[in-house]
């Protein structure tokens, strides 16, 4: 059930910033979610699919851009790429534990008229 | 509503018994809800003529906006009123059964009269819990949410105005018992703190990363209890040190004491420079 709330916060943003600039409608809302935040796809589909009636969004599409979990390896002093909040670098098998991406939930644009 | 369970519905959270839009507060404007949507009617008569027209069509509009913008916004505004009154203020998260509410008892009983201690305490229902922290004689302030999985940095804001503030020098946050949620929302405490009861099992930790991963403290809680449920110590701090490499850990028993001058001198020692000695 995450997605619903997330969707309603985005479609708040995207609703309030679209009005701010006097669209009238929203054709498209571009989010970026990181792989971290472990959500589901599909469910924030449907979750956007149901929330976005009777909205100023109702036939917009969404773009969703998913952004893998990076941490940086001390030993190697170098960036990896893993979806394990827990794992290890796969070079040196040290844990990380500095996460640098895929906590992300941004609304980054949208497209309007 | 929080992104986390979906949770949060409509339902009336209650400060203390009362709408918490209907009590007044230093970090909240006036006591009423205000939306803040102002449409701004500013016609102006231009001189020129347009020269060019409008082009029809979409049009991008940039909008970079984290999710969490509006609770980190007024997370940070609550970090900041805490500063300036000098008030180390702790985030207290748990499962729900953990021993929160027996281990603040006993903590602000050992850190008063030198420490002057408020309680904030979040709970869907009932002030059982509130009235279990009054019995110490610290000033508690009960949050009701409801339907509401976590306390937010709202709720916090709202709260503080029933507590004066200026008259206390550690303020304790217990949060909702739930191990998930509140991980995400920042309140502008100062320590994060989570509970892990021997009975929970050891490899909580690394069944919950983000709850462990955030917290500056970890309390290993019940103690007196971990023979009598073949609690593996090294197995737990391990895990802990896995999620958490910085974290502080303490090991208590509320009720035996066991641990708790350690952990009460850590408190101590973290007090604001300028509060009371």
């Amino acid at each position: 059930m995450h997605e619903v709330g997330i969707m309603e916060s985005v479609l708040e943003i995207a609703e309030s910033q679209a009005r701010a600039s006097g669209a009238l409608r929203i054709l498209e809302i571009k989010i970026r979610v990181g792989r971290m935040t472990g959500i589901v796809p599909e469910a924030l589909e449907h979750a956007f699919a149901v929330l976005r009636e009777g909205t100023i969004a109702a036939a917009a599409r969404l773009d969703v851009e998913f952004v893998p979990g990076a941490f940086w390896c001390v030993t190697c002093a170098a960036e990896f790429e893993s979806d394990d909040l827990i794992g290890g670098c796969p070079t040196c098998h040290d844990p990380s534990f500095d996460m640098r991406r895929g906590r992300e939930l941004d609304v980054v644009s949208l497209e309007v008229d | 509503m929080c992104v986390e369970c979906g949770c949060g519905l409509p339902g009336q959270t209650r400060i203390d018994g009362k709408p918490a839009d209907q009590v007044s507060s230093p970090l909240v404007e006036s006591g009423d809800s205000h939306a803040h949507d102002h449409p701004h009617p500013h016609g102006h008569d231009h001189e020129h003529p347009h020269s060019h027209s409008h082009a029809p069509g979409p049009r991008e509009i940039a909008v970079h906006q984290s999710i969490f913008a509006a609770n980190d916004r007024l997370a940070e505004r609550n970090r900041g009123y805490f500063k300036a009154v000098g008030l180390l203020t702790l985030n207290v998260v748990s499962s729900p059964g953990s021993g929160k509410t027996a281990l603040l008892q006993k903590t602000i009983e050992r850190l008063q009269p030198s420490t002057r201690v408020g309680v904030i305490v979040g709970d869907l229902e009932t002030d059982n819990d509130a009235r279990r922290l009054r019995t110490t004689g610290a000033p508690v302030v009960q949050i009701s949410t409801a339907t509401l999985c976590h306390l937010d940095a709202e709720m916090i804001a709202r709260a503080v105005g029933q507590c004066d503030a200026n008259a206390l020098d550690m303020l304790f946050i217990e949060n909702v018992g739930n191990l998930v949620c509140p991980s995400e929302f920042d309140l502008g405490e100062d320590l994060r703190v989570v509970l892990l009861s021997v009975t929970e099992g050891e490899d909580k930790p690394l069944k919950y990363p983000p709850m462990f991963r955030h917290a500056h403290v970890v309390v290993i809680s019940k103690i007196d209890l971990a023979p009598h449920v073949d609690f593996d110590r090294a197995a737990a701090l391990t895990n802990i040190r896995r999620v958490n490499p910085n974290a502080r850990i303490f090991e208590v028993s509320a009720k035996t004491g066991e641990g708790m001058a350690d952990w009460c001198s850590y408190l101590a020692g973290r007090k604001a420079p300028g509060a009371r000695a």
